[in-house]
């Protein structure tokens, strides 16, 4: 492998650090109309009458849309794949506001002054309802958030809007009940997660204009293009045979920019100007009115053998999607599909539960989406399991964890909001993830010697986890490509794959030209944009490297023979006796040979009748979503006398298949692993009694700075999947997965309480060593 | 109202709202390197350099910055170019929305800094958030690049 398992630079990052415009708000028109929207001060709300008057009349304002202005079509901004597995339940302004920050007014305007001043001249007559902020109380509350009739699921998943209730799910394999009644020990406990915030430092931007061919230009910071065409004509009612969406870089994403946001108000005030327009979200409105991670509650029980052999699992969950269910059943299906397959030799499993409406922000798609929240529960329960049992927690994974070759009878019973695909697993490093990482962070001294005083009142603890993701929806997503061949023998790499900032441009690259054995700057890459690059489902799911990536190998494979059959004509020898090595096309025996340069220009210049456009396309659908493993570790030191603790090491160990890129892959785990010690430890989603956000701005919300990073050791299992370009999955999720049950178990290790409410803080942690005391 | 400034060494007369922030300014003047990231000042990705000195220009007033200097990386693309070339080789640069502003301190680092150690490096640098990389591979190409200048 030339190309690939090699750190080539990213091939954008020199052209960004030097600033190029090369964002969403760099690339709109230095006129545009600047669309703002008018949000609710209520957390539930009905409009019982909203006056324009005078702000139209505003000397500036451009135009202004309400509730009775707008298409009433009901959809879903989720950005999903087709059929989406999310409720509609969404209209482009309602005459209902769900949440504090929800929209009611689109004001369009010569500038943001502008707009301001005629925000607040709009008159609103709120009859106020009583909201619905507790999770645990929502079902069957007397506040019905969806009352209305529109609402609907394309296909079963449990939705009762009059119960509050998004959706449900209930699988099982055996008895649960049964083989939990008869183990020999039973832990049964509930833990909690926290809504999180992306934090992705660019907030969301889109802007739009009408083109010259009168069609519907949008760039936006999304990381789905083709979902949001497809989803921007189903809420306008317009074919999408007139709408382009154009996806610039983005800064940053994490799942937040799957789900649309300005992009609609943009193309409406466009529309109906046919000026261009723009609308950049502030920070608030990206905390407020945009997505966050869905909170859950988990039961779990886990009934074993004394020996330590896993018996049956039952996990239990309740999530809240906020006031629109945008990824309610899938982030909370994967709570049990990424995570119980993991203990794949247990007698029974189970997994169900429900996930509810609240006057909360939505719920929608963020990195580990329902892994991290599982694994939290899964691998604390096991910790505690091993305490109880007074087993090693390092050898209690090894004697239950899943291992290459095995399967486990989730795969084939969940998947995406509905059934799944089985799949036997053909690359599991787990094993030797825990037997590295337990080395570099020394397991065996420190876990015995737990509680050590170092120095004071401080103590130092370990905790280890594994966690697995997946590689993309078998069966379901596809990532397409196409190459073209140029004179002087270089590439356009045309794919729909959407580069957040991971570096997929650049791997998608490296694997077109290991496949054609050429450097990777004869590769020129162009992707994301709806009428020009083949089709991609876009970037979730730890999808592009898999999917997309054995898209391009297909493609650049094809361009390949096509090279080879074509190069033959011309030598005028057989197709059988040609090869291409990347720079000469010739016969086995080298007598007859020209270079690709020579023949490239050829091609497309002299060769008169013979000239052509070689141009290779294809796509990739996964029959399997290999899953990426690793075992995560970290060393905490707790001053008892405060509860406040300090992460002195987090190791990672990491089984991603082939790394494309071992430095980007490196990045997406350090990125990943402190996005997840943030969640861990500190960061969370706050509303007061009203349901206002207390948390809406990075003054509140806090994310770790430089000066918050541990020392993170991350190292790659030597790992090749079979079905992978080049042996790789999937590597962008599973680095985020481990930090709340790595803390919560090395807290417990040093100091004997258990946290079982994110985040961790030092007050829940003095909290449980005062109770622990008085007990 | 009108000011005098001198940005990326070119003196100009601008025209501003009394209320209008230095960020909004340099960005209709087409300097898009400087980025909106937060409106309260805890990012960083706003940095530009006032008189050499990195000040965040989404919470500093246009009016205040009247016949001052500043740069922003647009102006000073060569220096960014040497320091941006550790920090794309150790992947450091993913969705490079804060790197322009990181690069600035950085550069203002180096001449405030004499030898920064790797916790004044961070304690120096900690206003530029970053969400996509961990920083750690920032620190790593900061580091190699301030040793290689020797």
């Amino acid at each position: 492998m030339k190309q690939v398992n090699k750190s080539v630079p990213k091939i954008d990052g020199m052209g960004l650090a030097k600033g190029k415009p090369a964002f969403t708000d760099d690339l709109a028109d230095s006129n545009a109309i600047i669309v703002k929207v008018l949000r609710s001060p209520h957390a539930f709300a009905r409009i019982k009458n909203i006056n324009v008057d005078k702000a139209t009349k505003y000397p500036g304002v451009e135009c202004i849309f309400t509730h009775k202005d707008v298409p009433r079509n009901v959809f879903t901004r989720a950005g999903q794949g087709y059929p989406e597995p999310s409720p509609k339940d969404k209209f482009i302004l309602d005459e209902y506001v769900r949440y504090v920050g929800d929209e009611l007014a689109i004001v369009a305007a010569s500038t943001d002054e502008v707009a301001e001043q005629a925000m607040k001249l709009i008159e609103v007559d709120y009859e106020v309802l009583e909201p619905v902020l507790d999770f645990e109380k929502a079902e069957n509350n007397k506040s019905v958030i969806h009352p209305e009739k529109e609402p609907y699921t394309m296909f079963p998943m449990g939705f009762d809007a009059s119960k509050n209730i998004a959706c449900t799910y209930d699988m099982h394999v055996g008895d649960v009940d049964e083989v939990l009644k008869n183990s020999e020990v039973v832990i049964d406990k509930t833990y909690y997660t926290q809504a999180q915030a992306h934090v992705a430092i660019e907030t969301h931007s889109s802007t739009a204009y009408i083109d010259h061919y009168e069609r519907l230009n949008i760039i936006t910071s999304t990381q789905t293009p083709v979902h949001l065409r497809r989803i921007i004509g189903e809420a306008l009612g317009m074919p999408i045979n007139k709408i382009r969406v154009v996806k610039p870089r983005v800064g940053g994403a994490f799942g937040g920019k799957q789900q649309i946001h300005g992009e609609l108000f943009c193309a409406l005030v466009t529309l109906k100007t046919g000026r261009p327009s723009k609308c950049i979200y502030s920070r608030k409105e990206v905390f407020e009115s945009s997505f966050s991670r869905h909170a859950m509650r988990l039961n779990i029980k886990i009934g074993a053998e004394k020996s330590g052999k896993l018996k049956a699992i039952d996990l239990r969950v309740l999530s809240d999607t906020g006031a629109y269910g945008e990824h309610a059943l899938t982030v909370f299906m994967i709570a049990g599909s990424k995570t119980l397959p993991l203990y794949n030799k247990v007698d029974a499993v189970h997994f169900g539960g429900t996930v509810v409406y609240t006057n909360h922000t939505p719920g929608g798609a963020y990195r580990g989406y329902g892994a991290i929240q599982g694994n939290f529960a899964l691998e604390s329960a096991m910790d505690e399991l091993a305490n109880k049992l007074n087993i090693d927690p390092l050898e209690l994974r090894k004697m239950n964890m899943i291992k290459e070759g095995e399967t486990s009878e989730i795969f084939k019973i969940m998947g995406e909001g509905g059934e799944g695909t089985a799949q036997i697993i053909e690359s599991c490093k787990l094993d030797y993830c825990l037997k590295r990482g337990s080395e570099m962070i020394k397991w065996n001294n420190k876990y015995q010697n737990k509680n050590k005083k170092v120095i004071d009142d401080k103590v130092r603890g370990i905790g280890l986890a594994i966690a697995m993701q997946g590689s993309g929806i078998p069966n379901m997503d596809m990532g397409a490509a196409s190459l073209k061949l140029n004179d002087d023998g270089f590439f356009n790499l045309l794919i729909g794959a959407t580069d957040l900032g991971t570096g997929s441009d650049t791997i998608l690259a490296q694997i077109a030209a290991e496949a054609l054995n050429v450097p990777v700057e004869d590769i020129v890459v162009y992707s994301s944009d709806s009428d020009l690059t083949p089709f991609d489902c876009g970037a979730y799911a730890s999808s592009t490297t898999f999917v997309s990536g054995n898209g391009v190998k297909k493609t650049a494979e094809k361009m390949k023979n096509l090279i080879i059959s074509e190069g033959a004509k011309h030598l005028k020898i057989d197709v059988s006796d040609t090869i291409f090595d990347g720079k000469i096309i010739k016969s086995k025996d080298g007598e007859n040979s020209i270079s690709l340069k020579e023949i490239s220009k050829g091609w497309l210049y002299n060769y008169g009748q013979a000239q052509k456009q070689l141009l290779a396309v294809d796509s990739y659908v996964g029959k399997k979503s290999p899953p990426p493993y690793m075992a995560g570790f970290a060393e905490v030191e707790v001053d008892t006398k405060t509860g406040h603790f300090d992460i002195l090491n987090y190791t990672a160990v990491v089984d991603c298949g082939t790394t494309i890129n071992p430095k980007l892959a490196l990045g997406q785990m350090e990125g990943g692993l402190l996005q997840g010690i943030g969640m861990a430890v500190y960061e969370d989603v706050k509303y007061n009694k009203y349901g206002q956000m207390l948390t809406n701005n990075l003054m509140n919300y806090k994310i770790p700075t430089r000066e918050d990073v541990p020392n993170i050791n991350v190292e790659f299992a030597d790992s090749y999947e079979p079905s992978g370009p080049y042996g790789a999955k999937s590597v962008g999720e599973i680095g985020i997965d481990t930090p709340p049950a790595v803390i919560a178990n090395a807290i417990f290790n040093a100091v004997g309480v258990r946290i079982t409410d994110l985040p961790i803080t030092p007050e829940k942690v003095l909290l449980a060593m005062k109770k622990k005391q008085i007990k | 109202m009108k000011i005098k400034l001198k940005i990326n060494n070119q003196d100009k007369i601008i025209d501003i709202r009394p209320d209008e922030m230095l960020l909004e300014v340099l960005r209709k003047n087409g300097c898009l390197s400087v980025k909106h990231g937060c409106d309260t000042g805890s990012c960083g990705a706003c940095t530009v350099l006032l008189d050499e000195k990195p000040i965040l220009s989404c919470s500093y007033l246009a009016a205040k910055a009247e016949g001052h200097s500043i740069i922003t990386v647009e102006g000073a693309q060569k220096k960014v170019e040497q320091i941006s070339k550790y920090l794309v080789d150790e992947g450091g640069v993913q969705c490079g929305f804060c790197i322009p502003g990181l690069v600035l301190t950085v550069m203002s680092m180096e001449k405030e800094l004499n030898n920064p150690s790797e916790e004044e490096i961070t304690h120096y640098l900690s206003g530029n958030l970053c969400r996509c990389t961990g920083y750690s591979s920032h620190t790593r190409a900061i580091k190699k690049y301030l040793e290689e200048k020797k």
